[in-house]
């Protein structure tokens, strides 16, 4: 079985599908058997969604307003 | 301002359905541009976002397939936002990477332990983090992971991708993305510490 920091360093690519087919594996036996790693992976998910979360001041209206005007005046 | 498209147009498409095409895309695109602009420089995303429109403008004729438009417009927003970031950028930050390679935030919270009362002590430390807090980590990354991190886990491309975009291999980003969610999970923990977040959690 491999090592915890070995998992753990794999998580994220783990989640994202970017792992070969015998390292998805080995992360898999790895989480089987492992709370703690499997507690990472939880809090791995947690921080993608912290990160991929929207709030409304990612788009602040006075600037789209004014992004729009410069698209409709572009070739004018 | 009178911007033009180049002159080379086929008989089929004149440069007055060019301008609106691009028009189109470019108002389909915008609230992601302006997003991603946000978060890869912060107060200057107006400016950057108003400068990929006008080269995605002059030189929409050198798009050949419309369904990679929003691929290519963001590929010029990372470009303008990169230009910048060179011109006015110093001091990057210095980085360990052997230290970093053992860096685990889930295991550094439990460690120090900074909400004793706290029975969901992990939950409760992405919690204190706002939006705003979020973004403000990210931008303490350099551009080099930066920009992968962003467009991968904030907006959802594929690594695949953001490769094309950035016209670097796949390895090179997915290697990025690995260096940078470890710089990110490290900057969590400082910010946290540096903006009070560790403090406000009070005992029974």
């Amino acid at each position: 079985m491999i090592a915890c920091h070995e998992a753990v360093n794999r998580l994220w690519e783990y989640l994202d599908d970017t792992v070969d087919l015998d390292q998805r594996v080995l992360v898999e036996e790895h989480l089987a058997r492992c709370r703690t790693c499997c507690g990472e992976l939880e809090f791995a998910k947690e921080l993608r969604r912290l990160l991929a979360h929207r709030s409304p001041d990612d788009l602040p209206e006075d600037v789209v307003g004014r992004l729009d005007r410069t698209i409709e005046e572009l070739g004018t | 301002m009178a911007l033009r498209v180049r002159a080379d147009d086929s008989a089929e498409t004149t440069p007055v359905d060019r301008d609106e095409a691009f028009r189109t895309l470019a108002r389909a695109q915008l609230p992601r541009l302006v997003s991603i602009a946000r978060r890869l420089v912060g107060d200057d995303a107006e400016d950057m976002v108003q400068e990929c429109l006008l080269k995605g403008f002059q030189r929409f004729t050198q798009l050949r397939d419309i369904a990679a438009g929003p691929g290519w417009l963001t590929s010029i927003l990372v470009n303008c936002c990169r230009d910048l970031v060179r011109a006015t950028s110093r001091h990057p930050l210095e980085i360990d990477y052997d230290d970093l390679e053992q860096f685990s935030l889930f295991k550094h919270i439990a460690y120090e332990d900074p909400y004793p009362y706290s029975d969901s002590l992990h939950l409760d430390f992405l919690g204190e983090f706002a939006a705003d807090d979020v973004r403000a980590v990210v931008r303490r990354l350099s551009l080099t992971y930066r920009i992968p991190l962003v467009l991968v886990y904030m907006e959802g491309f594929l690594a695949r991708e953001v490769a094309e975009m950035l016209d670097v291999p796949l390895g090179t980003v997915l290697s990025r993305l690995h260096r940078g969610r470890k710089l990110f999970e490290k900057q969590m923990w400082e910010y946290a510490e540096e903006a009070g977040l560790l403090l406000r959690k009070d005992g029974p």
